[in-house]
C-alpha cells in the first residue's frame, strides 16, 4: 500500500504492507532514535508524535499515519537539547536505552504543561519504563531544568 | 504474531458493516490489545475517517464517538463535572499517556475486557451504546451480550443528575487492576459496578432495598456485605478470589459513604 506523510517536516511516500508497524516503517526511514523495547505497548521507548500527540509506534500501523505528520527525536533535536543535559547531569540515563522515549514524552509534557509539579511529571511519564535508574534521576533532571528555566525568567532586566 | 492481509479505511459505516460480515475481518480500535494477538486478520477495517473521534454534547447527553481516545475522555471538562472526576480517576492509571492517546473508547467497550476500568466506570454511570444495526441499548445489556458482527459507533453518557465515585486497587501503578469499582447514586438510585473480578464487570442494584432509607454507616455496611455475597470473584496471577471478595466489601462501603458525603 502507498502512504504519504510528513516525517520530521519532510514529505515522504513509501510502499508498506498492511501490517507494517509505524515503528518498522520509521526504522526503515533511518530514524534510529526510535527503538523497540517491549512490543506490548507498555514501555514507551518507541514514542513518536503523530500530529504532535505522543503515541507508541510499535503498536500502530504505518498505514494509519497516511496523510498525517510524524515526528521523531531526529526532528526535535533543538527542543530536546534544552533539557537533556540536566538529565545526564543526574546520571539518569545509565544505559541510555530508554532515553529517546523519555525525551520524547518529556517534550510532550512540557508542551502541554510548561510548569508541571513533580506529581504531574511522574503521572505523565508513568508510561516510560527504565530498568536502570529507578526514575529519581529523571525526575531530578527535569526538576533542575524547570527550576533553572524559571529562575532565568525571574531575573529582572537591568 | 498479528498478521493483517488487507487494510481498508472505511468511507462509510455501511461499508464497514458489510466488510465486517466476513468472520476474518476485524474492526480496528486503538489496536493495542489486537496487537498482542496471534491471529491472521483478513481485512482490518479502520473507522478513523468517519468522524467518530469527537464528543458531542446535547442537553440530555454526551455522545462519545467510538474512536475517541481514552485521554480525550479523561480530560473532558463536562464529563469530569458530570461524574465528579470518576471517569478521570478510572482512566489515569491505564498504562501511560501514549497508550491512552491510542486506546479508544469504542475498542475498550466493544472488547468487554475483564480488566477494563473503562467498562467498569461507564457501567457505574447512566450509559447506553449505539450500534450501527442494533441501535441504542443500555450498556449493561450490551455488556452481557455475546460478540457479534455489528459495529459500535458511540457510547452515550446521559446527564442524569447525581453523584459518582470510582476506586481501584492495583498491585503496581499502571498495571491491570486487582479490582475496579464504580458506584453512583443517580436520581436517588444506587448502583455499583465491579470489574477485574477478574471477569467482566457486573452491576449490582439495590434490589433488596437496603439503601431505601438513604446511605448511613449501617446501610452502607449492609449493602457492602450484600455486594460481597453477590459479586462472583475468582483467582488469577494478580490476586485470589477471597482477597477480591474482601476488597468488594471494603471498597463498596467506602464508596457509598463517599457518595453520601457528595450528596450532602
Amino acid at each position: 500500500m502507498e502512504i504519504k506523510l510528513k516525517l520530521n517536516g519532510r514529505a515522504v511516500s513509501a510502499s508498506v504492507e498492511a501490517d507494517t508497524t509505524l515503528f518498522d516503517f520509521l526504522r526503515a526511514q533511518g530514524c534510529a532514535s526510535v527503538k523497540c523495547g517491549c512490543e506490548t505497548s507498555n514501555c514507551g521507548l518507541c514514542t513518536v508524535f503523530l500530529d504532535d500527540v505522543p503515541v507508541l509506534s510499535c503498536s500502530m500501523l504505518a498505514v494509519r499515519a497516511d496523510g498525517r505528520s510524524v515526528t521523531t527525536l531526529e526532528g526535535l533535536q533543538e527542543e530536546a537539547a534544552e533539557f537533556v543535559a540536566f538529565i545526564a547531569d543526574q546520571g539518569a540515563d545509565q544505559c541510555g536505552f530508554c532515553n529517546p522515549g523519555f525525551v520524547m514524552n518529556t517534550i510532550a509534557l512540557l508542551r502541554e504543561n510548561p510548569d508541571p509539579t513533580d506529581e504531574e511529571i511522574k503521572a505523565y511519564l508513568s508510561g516510560n519504563l527504565c530498568r536502570c535508574s529507578g526514575y529519581e534521576g529523571q525526575l531530578r533532571g527535569i526538576r533542575r531544568f524547570l527550576d533553572s528555566r524559571n529562575s532565568r525568567k525571574e531575573v529582572p532586566h537591568a | 504474531m498479528l498478521n493483517i492481509q488487507n487494510y481498508v479505511r472505511a468511507e462509510s459505516l455501511e461499508q464497514a458493516y458489510e466488510l465486517n460480515q466476513n468472520r476474518r475481518s476485524h474492526v480496528l480500535g486503538g489496536m493495542l490489545w489486537l496487537r498482542q494477538s496471534d491471529i491472521t486478520v483478513g481485512t482490518a477495517i479502520d473507522l478513523s475517517g468517519l468522524g467518530l473521534d469527537t464528543i458531542e454534547e446535547t442537553e440530555e447527553e454526551y455522545r462519545i464517538g467510538a474512536m475517541v481516545p481514552l485521554r480525550k475522555l479523561e480530560h473532558h471538562p463536562g464529563i469530569a463535572a458530570l461524574t465528579g472526576g470518576a471517569v478521570e480517576n478510572a482512566l489515569k492509571d491505564i498504562v501511560g499517556v501514549q497508550f491512552r492517546n491510542m486506546a479508544t473508547v469504542g475498542g475498550s467497550i466493544w472488547g468487554r475486557f475483564g480488566f477494563s476500568d473503562v467498562l467498569t466506570v461507564l457501567l457505574g454511570a447512566d450509559c447506553e451504546v449505539e450500534l450501527f444495526k442494533a441501535g441504542r441499548m443500555p450498556l449493561e445489556q450490551f455488556a452481557a451480550l455475546a460478540y457479534d458482527r455489528d459495529i459500535l459507533t458511540r457510547v452515550i453518557l446521559k446527564k442524569t443528575p447525581g453523584a459518582m465515585v470510582y476506586r481501584s486497587v492495583r498491585n503496581a501503578s499502571t498495571d491491570f487492576p486487582v479490582l475496579a469499582c464504580a458506584a453512583s447514586c443517580l436520581k436517588g438510585q444506587v448502583k455499583l459496578a465491579v470489574g477485574a473480578r477478574p471477569g467482566k464487570a457486573v452491576v449490582v442494584h439495590d434490589e433488596t432495598g437496603l439503601l431505601k432509607e438513604g446511605i448511613t454507616p449501617e446501610s452502607a455496611r449492609a449493602f457492602a456485605e450484600y455486594a460481597a455475597k453477590t459479586v462472583p470473584t475468582g483467582t488469577n496471577s494478580r490476586a485470589g478470589g477471597e482477597y477480591r471478595t474482601h476488597l468488594v466489601r471494603v471498597l463498596t462501603e467506602r464508596m457509598l459513604l463517599e457518595l453520601a458525603g457528595k450528596e450532602g
